[in-house]
């Protein structure tokens, strides 16, 4: 199962919560540099499984495997460390604090100044804060939201505060970028600019996950689409091919009599 | 960097207006009141970096002021070291208190967070007072020596209010630079949304644990200062009632603010002193005060005020 030159292996995940079996015998890999959508109806398991991959509760059962290397049972801030970084469905900025910061709170795991480094400010601390402070900058550029680098977060319309999370996500310098549903409360302009940001990121060789609702949108952006319904994985392939499974049909539009 | 900038203005103004009022002043009372609105300031603005910042209450932090006093006044008095050897075994004491009850405590959240370090708070407070044979018990612990260094002995109300106001000073640059840093981001990250700085890669159990072990040792040292200062220490001034006056000063002079740490300290140290003439009526009108800060300035004195003048200024613009 766990090929070598997968990002991420899921291997028969399971994940029940009281009587309601959230994940069922999950499994599926990722592989470097791809886009894999994460389809399914409304309490399908998705965010569960966002949640289990990011390490916000343990799986009951099953592995999961990220650059070859075991994550269950590793502390969230441990798996941003190791690459993982997510966005959140209702995002969750840093409300008090200015746009420039919250990218500099992303940069956490990647600086290393500590209590006593902040007090003494020696050389090594001031350059790494000025380069941290340079790289946010350029951060921001490349979702367009320079302009706005000391207005605080709350402050910014809707759709610019899920660029800023996007790009809080990407200074952590992740192997694996888990969206959650980026598109939802976007117009259809900004929804075409998140479209190009994805492609971008990919670019800079960043694995991405998405969960969306938008058809259109992961249509246009994944290679591959995965398709969950009531915690089963019911269909995985191509656009194309997942557009067309009956059992895909089915569980969004019911079963035809 | 213009909030740099003007921060290191408002310390030299700051220091200035110290110096002035520490050279001017010749009334020994007055000096001594601004003593205690210094130590206070250090104890505000201790707590104010859990609470104002990292957003973690605790009502239980008159403890670690407590264990600062009664550390060096065991070891000054009933030892008879040097308050200079006390000093680092105080601060000692408080951070390895801090640190083993902060690794469970600080697990809690809200409410219940509260209600564990009000818990410990209590629990240091009758050690104080039942612990006779070492602190003295609830008549409390006499004797207390003044600081001195060579030949040079603190004991003029001059010389102490420049000692306390210069590491008031210390502690106003050194939690600036705190907070503007990468460990105050984090900080003030997990008071905006603990998940959310955990999702970034905030070990936030941690962060946690370092600030309020960094806010104990400040608070040790507030205590330190103020046994020295007065020579006889009781259990009452590091009660549970001690606690809830230190949040009072954070909540007043507002919270996640260094300066509003030195408005709560100043306003809840002369208040009392001013209200003498009230007599009897001195609690109500106490309490009525509070209340009208927290109506009308629900902020804090510290933004209450710029809120006003920003506003007078827009409509002045007009």
């Amino acid at each position: 199962m766990t090929g070598n030159s997968t990002l991420l292996t899921i291997d028969s995940l399971f994940k029940a919560f009281g009587g309601v079996r959230a994940i069922e015998d999950v499994s599926f890999s990722l592989m470097p540099r791809s886009i894999t959508g994460l389809i399914g109806p409304n309490g399908a398991g998705k965010t569960t499984l966002f949640n289990l991959i990011t390490g916000i509760f343990p799986p009951d059962s099953g592995k999961i495997t990220f650059k070859g290397k075991s994550i269950s049972g590793k502390a969230v801030h441990d798996l941003v460390n190791m690459g993982i970084a997510r966005t959140f469905q209702n995002v969750e900025l840093f409300s008090s604090m200015s746009v420039l910061e919250n990218i500099l709170v992303g940069m956490h795991t990647r600086t290393t100044c500590g209590l006593l480094g902040s007090v003494l400010k020696t050389p090594r601390i001031m350059t790494e804060e000025r380069r941290a402070r340079q790289k946010a900058h350029e951060l921001l550029e490349f979702v367009g939201l320079a302009d706005y680098a000391d207005r605080k977060s709350s402050d910014l319309p809707f759709g610019w505060q899920r660029l800023l999370e996007l790009a809080r996500a990407l200074a952590s310098e992740p192997g694996l970028l888990l969206l959650d549903e980026p598109a939802a409360g976007l117009n259809m302009n900004e929804t075409d600019t998140l479209g190009e940001l994805i492609e971008n990121i990919r670019k800079q060789g960043i694995t991405v996950l998405l969960v969306e609702h938008d058809m259109a949108l992961t249509m246009k952006v994944c290679d591959q689409i995965i398709v969950l319904d009531q915690g089963k994985k019911i269909a995985e392939g191509p656009p194309r091919e997942v557009q067309s499974d009956e059992a895909v049909m089915a569980a969004y539009l019911g079963k035809p009599k | 960097m213009i909030r740099i900038d003007t921060h290191i203005i408002a310390c030299i103004v700051f220091a200035a207006a110290a110096t002035a009022a520490g050279i001017l002043i010749d009334n020994a009372y007055y000096l001594q009141v601004m003593i205690f609105i210094g130590i206070n300031t250090l104890l505000a603005l201790s707590l104010n970096m859990l609470m104002g910042y990292a957003g973690q209450i605790s009502l239980g932090h008159a403890a670690f002021y407590g264990i600062g006093a009664y550390a060096t006044a065991i070891l000054s008095t009933t030892y008879n070291l040097s308050p200079w050897i006390a000093l680092p075994v105080a601060i000692f004491a408080a951070v390895v208190i801090a640190y083993i009850v902060g690794i469970p405590t600080l697990r809690l959240t809200g409410y219940y967070l509260g209600m564990g370090t009000l818990g410990f708070g209590m629990i240091v407070s009758i050690i104080f007072r039942e612990w006779y044979s070492v602190t003295g018990g609830a008549s409390g612990f006499v004797g207390i020596p003044p600081l001195s260094i060579g030949n040079f002995v603190f004991d003029t109300d001059r010389s102490y209010f420049f000692l306390v106001w210069g590491v008031v000073l210390f502690f106003f640059i050194m939690c600036r630079r705190i907070i503007d840093s990468r460990v105050g981001r984090a900080l003030r990250a997990i008071h905006d949304g603990e998940h959310a700085a955990a999702a970034v890669g905030v070990n936030t159990a941690k962060m946690k644990l370092s600030i309020f072990v960094l806010s104990a040792a400040m608070a040790s040292l507030a205590g330190f200062l103020y046994a020295h200062q007065v020579y006889f220490i009781s259990p009452g001034s590091f009660s549970f009632l001690a606690s809830i006056r230190i949040v009072t000063m954070v909540v007043i002079g507002g919270m996640a603010s260094i300066w509003g740490s030195l408005l709560g300290a100043s306003l809840l140290t002369l208040l009392p002193e001013w209200l003498h003439t009230f007599a009897d009526y001195e609690m109500m009108v106490y309490g009525l005060v509070l209340m009208l800060v927290m109506i009308f300035l629900p902020r804090g004195l510290t933004r209450g005020i710029l809120d006003i003048y920003e506003n007078s200024r827009k409509k002045d613009d007009r």
